[in-house]
């Protein structure tokens, strides 16, 4: 029972966790160009910067 | 690898346009187009969006779109400027109803969490406690994750109408109601679990279906903006000055430089040069025009600059007359009932008294009021068209997910529904059962030297018939040869240096019948006819059409006999000389004989008949009005995609009923139990998931129906 103390904020603050960086990936336009990011991975990176 | 370094150092000077390109195949071309945009002077940063297929591009102020988009062109890519991000708005909607869906699928994770714990054998405070804190939970997520129902269901209510969300939002917020009331007097059952999982499947199938519509949009907007969003004005002082079409006012002097659209219409001042008014008339063939003709907006000038008098801007130009023509046609189909709807007009009021009757029946059986209640609120919460409301996007986005790797891009699941109907197909006949663009038709008699001659020369110039002719030579093979000095001449032609003597392209000097260019090397001469070509597939599309019940006819706006050669072609009945306004009045003909048309057309001239059609597609090469009016764009050079399209609808509207069948069926399977007061929120949740599930399972069986010939 004691236990359940700590299990259940746990449980609900890692969803939150969860949540939370859902709404930050989407409002920092990771989903804006699903195709471009699965293309962008064969770009060899010849820039000397 | 994706950070592009900065250049200039004053970066709050820098303005953002956007280019479509619609030429950006791989990874290898976004690694161009980043690295040559960043080379360029003036250039801060350059972003590729692949999906979109577009470049945002931070650059200075005094670098020009037009020098971007040249920059481009040197890379190797066709780029034309778009308006500041004109589809934000869709993009919004989409991104909240993700928002939705990720609340609602963190509360029901959780509240799952507790309930299982409560159906396993939690009881006494433990279970009080559970109830409470999935109360606290589930209140806050039902406000956020259900706004998208309640605020659709209070719109129809107020227009005292009914939709698909009336019976969804009645019975979220009931089963939510009474599960507090529970929670506060210390009951049995909460349904909180319930209630958030019917608001998770149900947006999770909106979120499908704005999804679908956002994607066909995006792949329509990269195909858009040949439209004149502009031009450049020159002021009596002497100042130019980049106007957009909205501020343009009659009086002004535009510059329109060659391959340049015209923005507003006006009357020509100076220069003289030939236009392509493919975009008014579907016309192929450039009109001459020299000072004192008019020109309208829309046209494109081909040749040479020309200054322009504008004397009808924004509201009052040609192409506005039509776009109105358009809006008033596009009215009948917004009366058009989607099927979602129409299947829950049939079933909330059977659900809804089917409730009241539990209720009555209970209490007459003697079980007061609280436990009638109890009862007649989960026979809703077992009703609630969870699978029905996934029942027609999952089928539809899958379709239209399978068409569009097919080449066509299908605007929302209307389209897919009213495709599905078509018993008829009128289509035009420029730019849809030709494929709109000259191609030279005799280049077989050129030699090897010739060819690589005419391909040097023709690859120099921006003209339709130098640029189709490169394209074709090219196609077979050809290696440029070596010519030099090229030089052209506006309205004439090309000429260059190869091998010590003048090589030429020209205009034929007799009249040659149709459009044609002449090629002349040492003492050799040759006409390289040029004509629009039928798509290779129209006849067979046709047939396709036919054998699928629905006969086509042509109708054109073409005078010339080019359309009863047509209809000779392909043994269908064909009407030439057709003005918009009669397009309209032949699609108006049809209707009222009941008739279901599928109008087929690409030029400005077919927009009107394409909203008022029944449903109607346009080729992606079409104008942009017409392809914001079709409900579907078809990409590439054949026609087969419109059989397909109306092949796969059907398939889809099967699929669709099979699926409102299979969640109609098990309603009447699960009806029973909650009638008789035997469904506890366990029973409950099961029954949701599994025919959520047997649901989506049907509608991918859907992807193969696009993938078979036949």
């Amino acid at each position: 029972m004691n236990g359940l103390i700590f299990l259940i904020p746990v449980a609900l603050g890692m969803g939150g966790l969860g949540l939370a960086a859902f709404f930050w990936s989407m409002r920092s336009g990771q989903y804006e160009d699903l195709d471009g990011a699965a293309q962008r991975i064969l770009l060899d990176d010849e820039d000397p910067a | 690898m994706n950070a592009v370094v900065p250049r200039t150092t004053d970066a709050s000077a820098c303005i953002d346009s956007r280019f479509t390109v619609p030429g950006m195949r791989c990874a290898g071309c976004i690694g161009k187009i980043e690295r040559g945009l960043a080379e360029i002077a003036g250039v801060a940063a350059a972003r590729v969006n692949f999906s979109a297929k577009r470049v945002a591009v931070s650059h200075a102020p005094d670098l020009t779109d037009a020098q971007i988009v040249d920059a481009l062109n040197h890379l190797g890519f066709e780029a034309q400027p778009v308006a500041e991000n004109p589809l934000a708005r869709d993009d919004a909607e989409t991104k909240r109803l993700l928002r939705a869906l990720a609340v609602a699928g963190f509360a029901m994770m959780n509240i799952m969490l507790l309930s299982v714990a409560v159906w396993s054998g939690a009881d006494g405070i433990t279970k009080e406690l559970f109830h409470w804190l999935s109360a606290a939970i589930a209140l806050p997520a039902v406000a956020y994750a259900g706004r998208p129902f309640f605020a659709s269901a209070a719109m129809a209510l107020r227009y005292r109408r009914t939709n698909m969300d009336v019976p969804i939002s009645i019975g979220v917020l009931l089963a939510t109601g009474m599960s507090v009331y529970e929670v506060l007097t210390g009951g049995e059952h909460a349904y909180f679990d319930g209630a958030v999982m019917l608001l998770f499947f149900l947006l999770a199938g909106r979120v499908l279906d704005a999804v679908m519509r956002d994607k066909a949009r995006s792949g329509i907007a990269s195909l858009l903006s040949r439209m004149g969003r502009g031009a450049q004005v020159a002021y009596p002082g002497g100042e130019t000055k980049w106007v957009d079409a909205a501020n343009l006012a009659p009086g002004m002097m535009m510059q329109v430089a060659a391959g340049e659209a015209l923005a507003a219409d006006g009357e020509i001042v100076t220069g003289e040069s030939r236009f392509d008014r493919s975009m008014l008339t579907g016309e192929s063939v450039p009109e001459p025009a020299g000072p004192g003709d008019i020109v309208h907006a829309g046209t494109i000038n081909l040749y040479s600059p020309v200054t322009v008098r504008v004397t009808a801007a924004a509201e009052d130009t040609a192409i506005a007359d039509i776009a109105r023509l358009m809006d008033e046609a596009g009215q009948s189909r917004s009366k058009y009932v989607r099927v979602a709807d129409r299947a829950a007009r049939l079933y909330a009021p059977a659900v809804h008294s089917l409730a009241a009757l539990t209720f009555v029946g209970w209490m007459i059986a003697g079980a007061g009021v609280h436990q009638s209640l109890l009862i007649a609120i989960a026979v809703l919460i077992i009703t609630c068209p969870c699978a029905l409301g996934l029942a027609v996007p999952a089928a539809q986005v899958v379709a239209a997910g399978a068409l569009m790797k097919r080449g066509l891009l299908i605007k929302d699941g209307s389209a897919l529904e009213r495709l599905a109907e078509v018993d008829h197909a009128l289509l035009d006949k420029t730019g849809t059962l030709t494929l709109g663009e000259p191609r030279p038709s005799s280049i077989a008699a050129l030699g090897e030297e010739d060819r690589a001659v005419a391909l040097a020369l023709a690859q120099a110039s921006r003209h339709p018939l130098s640029k189709s002719l490169a394209t074709t030579l090219r196609q077979v093979g050809v290696t440029a040869a070596d010519v030099t000095d090229i030089d052209e001449t506006p309205g004439e032609g090309l000429r260059g240096q190869f091998a010590g003597r003048t090589v030429s392209l020209l205009r034929p000097e007799h009249g040659a019948e149709g459009l044609a260019v002449a090629l002349r090397n040492e003492e050799r001469e040759f006409i390289i006819l040029f004509t629009d070509p039928w798509r290779s597939d129209a006849a067979e599309a046709i047939d396709a059409l036919a054998s699928l019940g629905v006969p086509s006819a042509i109708a054109s706006g073409d005078t010339s006999d080019a359309v009863s050669k047509a209809s000779c072609e392909f043994g269908i009945p064909a009407t030439g000389g057709m003005s918009p306004a009669d397009k309209l009045a032949e699609l108006e003909r049809r209707r009222t004989e009941g008739q279901k048309v599928l109008m087929v057309g690409d030029g400005l001239n077919d927009g009107p008949a394409l909203a008022a059609a029944h449903v109607s597609i346009a080729p992606g090469g079409a104008s942009d009005v017409s392809q914001q009016a079709a409900d579907a764009v078809f990409v590439g050079e054949a026609l087969m995609p419109v059989a397909l399209a109306i092949r796969v609808a059907r398939r889809t509207m099967k699929t669709v009923r099979q699926n409102l069948a299979m969640a109609a069926g098990y309603n009447v399977l699960a009806v029973p139990i909650a009638v008789a007061g035997y469904v506890t929120p366990l029973i409950a949740a099961i029954a949701m998931s599994l025919s959520s599930l047997i649901v989506v399972g049907n509608s991918l069986l859907l992807a193969r129906a696009a993938r078979d010939p036949k």
